[in-house]
């Protein structure tokens, strides 16, 4: 029998006045792993992570953490911590008060709160901080010491929202790393919420990917990226070029489409069969497109609209000169594309198997 | 050029704040200064020296009258910070947009109106023939008319009213700028609906406590009109005897002397209070 989840979501609904904000969601999030639920704003991510603090109670389901459910707890009875978005460290307090806070409200005595704030900061890295100002710190710094704030009480459940919003882009970077190894050093589980796919995809154990109220897939890093189950999921994670139109041709799950600007184009079926004429959505992600300078078999010719120079993750836009449509591809680091410029001409092609086809349209 | 004209252009702005702080405050206050140290000796003979202090303390109805003020001073601005406090959370946490407005304006109204009428209305609730006496006869709770009024607690009661306002609005204003996450993190740490009060809010508010309580401070220890209306004649404050040093006995060189002996009191207060609450001047006036 496998262990006891820490936390477990069971149809958890809330409905406000006027909309559904989180819609029958069921998960479970296995002791020591990091979870995450990555969605665009809006999607009633935060109002999920604020059921799970007890902020919020939900119109209908359950919710447990470690096998006992919190369905009437309030926040401060609840076994778990949260990392507010904008940390929330109180500023009337130094770095040793703040962290101590939680402590001091379980009435724990003074000289073993003391070694407990120390042993914590120093876990994080920021040992002797404790008779600094919280306006002394970096951000950085802050978000370690939040984070300290949170441990020092050994909550069953970590919850995160969004804590690496607020930095700029070096240091969100460093904080990915660093936040994946606390999580492991403190072995505690960590549920995440961010609209950022690149942090979710770096750090995370288990995605849920979150739209309009429901998970649409859960899965890891690896599976949301090479077998997105639904056209979100598969336009949300990661890159994608999106085409819609309509299916002429079908051959078991292979099938032929034409964009409404008239490109015939190759793509495998996901999830279910399509018949012709139906409308449908395909996804070509910009790296599985082989870019060549001569034409080989089976490549198409496109014109360079602009080449976007971004390092190793530069893009070219391709436009198909028959009928317009417009294609991103990656450009690949081998020095042989170096001197591609607007209007230059290339070829490019892709294996079918690549392209994922879903049906609907629109997003 | 430029320079001489912006010079210029400075102390012509800062003229009417000069004029007023030098003719309107300072010069009298020198003034009355010099009248309070001196002592009339005889008709139109004054000298020079610290008598009419001397009378003040040679007096117990007058130092007890001071002492009495400044103690119901001080309980009011207690009264009027524990009623005020409530209402400033309420109206600057838990209500938005419009109905924040509307509360705001609410405490707001009663202020459009002299402070007189106002007086007067309290005195129409509570003499003898007034409302709350009137309610009471007829509900049989009390066999004969009551009489409220011309007590201590009548004088409270005018004194919190007329400036539970200026304790609130400094209060809503540093509330407001506690962001809420404060409080639901205080509550996520295991914090009791107490601790965080203590811990979070109160320090946060601190400022908006302290100027909020010298500003209700001031008013009451200055009030002239309310502990006159609402105590009688028997009720004694110590701007009532400045008054009638000054109007009836014609005495200004006494009255002088009160005046300046009350402005040492509020000073010291004031200064105590912020000693204590571990605030400064500047902090909690600059917001």
């Amino acid at each position: 029998m496998p262990a006891t989840p820490d936390l477990q979501c069971i149809e958890l609904t809330k409905d406000f006045s006027d909309f559904r904000a989180v819609d029958q969601v069921s998960f479970d999030v296995p002791p020591g792993s990091f979870f995450s639920i990555l969605g665009p704003s809006g999607c009633g991510k935060t109002t999920l992570l604020r059921m799970i603090a007890g902020f919020q109670f939900p119109t209908s389901g359950d919710l447990k953490i470690k096998g006992k459910s919190m369905i009437g707890v309030g926040p401060n009875k609840r076994p778990v911590s949260m990392v507010f978005q904008h940390l929330a460290l109180f500023p009337m307090m130094n770095i040793g008060e703040n962290v101590g806070f939680g402590l001091r409200q379980r009435g724990v005595n003074k000289s073993e709160i003391k070694q407990r704030v120390e042993r914590v900061l120093d876990r994080v890295g920021l040992p002797g901080i404790t008779e600094r100002q919280v306006s002394q710190l970096s951000g950085g710094q802050k978000q370690r010491v939040a984070i300290a704030r949170c441990m020092v009480l050994e909550p069953d459940v970590l919850l995160l929202d969004e804590p690496l919003g607020a930095l700029d882009l070096k240091l969100r970077e460093h904080m990915k790393i660093e936040l994946k190894s606390l999580q492991s050093a403190f072995n505690t589980t960590f549920v995440y919420i961010t609209h950022d796919q690149s942090e979710a995809l770096v750090m995370s154990d288990k995605i849920a990917v979150m739209n309009k109220g429901r998970f649409d897939q859960i899965g890891t890093a690896r599976e949301l990226y090479y077998d997105p189950n639904s056209a979100f999921v598969a336009g949300f994670v990661g890159d994608a070029n999106r085409f819609e139109g309509k299916i002429t041709a079908v051959n078991g799950d292979a099938v032929t489409m034409i964009t409404d600007n008239g490109s015939h184009l190759k793509a495998r079926t996901i999830t279910e069969r399509v018949t012709e004429g139906q409308h449908v959505q395909i996804f070509i992600r910009p790296e599985a497109i082989q870019l060549t300078l001569e034409a080989v078999g089976g490549a198409d010719e496109y014109m360079i609209e602009s080449v976007l120079f971004n390092g190793a993750n530069s893009l070219a836009i391709l436009r198909d000169p028959a009928t317009g449509d417009l294609l991103n591809v990656t450009l690949p680091q081998t020095g042989a594309f170096l001197g591609l410029g607007k209007g230059d001409r290339v070829h490019a092609r892709w294996e079918p198997e690549q392209a994922r086809c879903y049906p609907g349209e629109g997003r | 050029m430029t320079s001489d004209r912006s010079k210029l252009g400075f102390y012509l702005l800062l003229a009417p704040l000069l004029l007023w702080l030098v003719l309107l405050i300072i010069l009298p206050h020198i003034g009355l200064f010099f009248v309070s140290i001196s002592e009339k000796v005889g008709v139109r003979q004054y000298e020079t020296g610290l008598g009419n202090y001397a009378v003040f303390f040679n007096e117990p109805l007058y130092w007890r009258t001071f002492a009495r003020t400044a103690i119901m001073s001080i309980s009011t601005t207690a009264l009027t910070l524990i009623l005020g406090f409530p209402i400033a959370y309420y109206i600057a946490k838990m209500t938005r947009g419009r109905t924040k407005t509307t509360l705001f304006l609410m405490c707001l109204i009663p202020f459009w109106v002299s402070e007189l009428v106002r007086t007067f209305g309290w005195m129409i609730l509570l003499r003898e023939t007034g409302i709350v006496s009137n309610a009471l006869q007829y509900l049989g709770l009390t066999a004969g008319p009551v009489e409220f009024l011309y007590n201590d607690a009548a004088i409270m009661v005018g004194l919190v009213y007329t400036s539970i306002l200026f304790m609130i609005v400094p209060l809503v204003t540093t509330l407001d700028s506690l962001d809420d996450s404060m409080i639901e993190a205080g509550y996520d740490l295991g914090g009791t609906g107490v601790s965080i009060l203590r811990e979070i809010i109160i320090p946060h508010a601190m400022p908006g406590i302290v100027s909020g309580c010298i500003v209700v401070f001031m008013l009451s220890l200055g009030n002239y009109l309310t502990p006159i209306l609402l105590g009688g004649k028997d009720s004694l404050w110590f701007t009532g005897l400045i008054y009638t040093q000054f109007i009836t006995r014609f005495n200004w060189e006494l009255g002088s002397a009160f005046g300046f002996l009350l402005l040492a009191l509020s000073s010291g207060i004031v200064f105590v209070g912020l000693k204590l609450s571990r605030q400064t001047l500047s902090e909690t006036m600059g917001r």
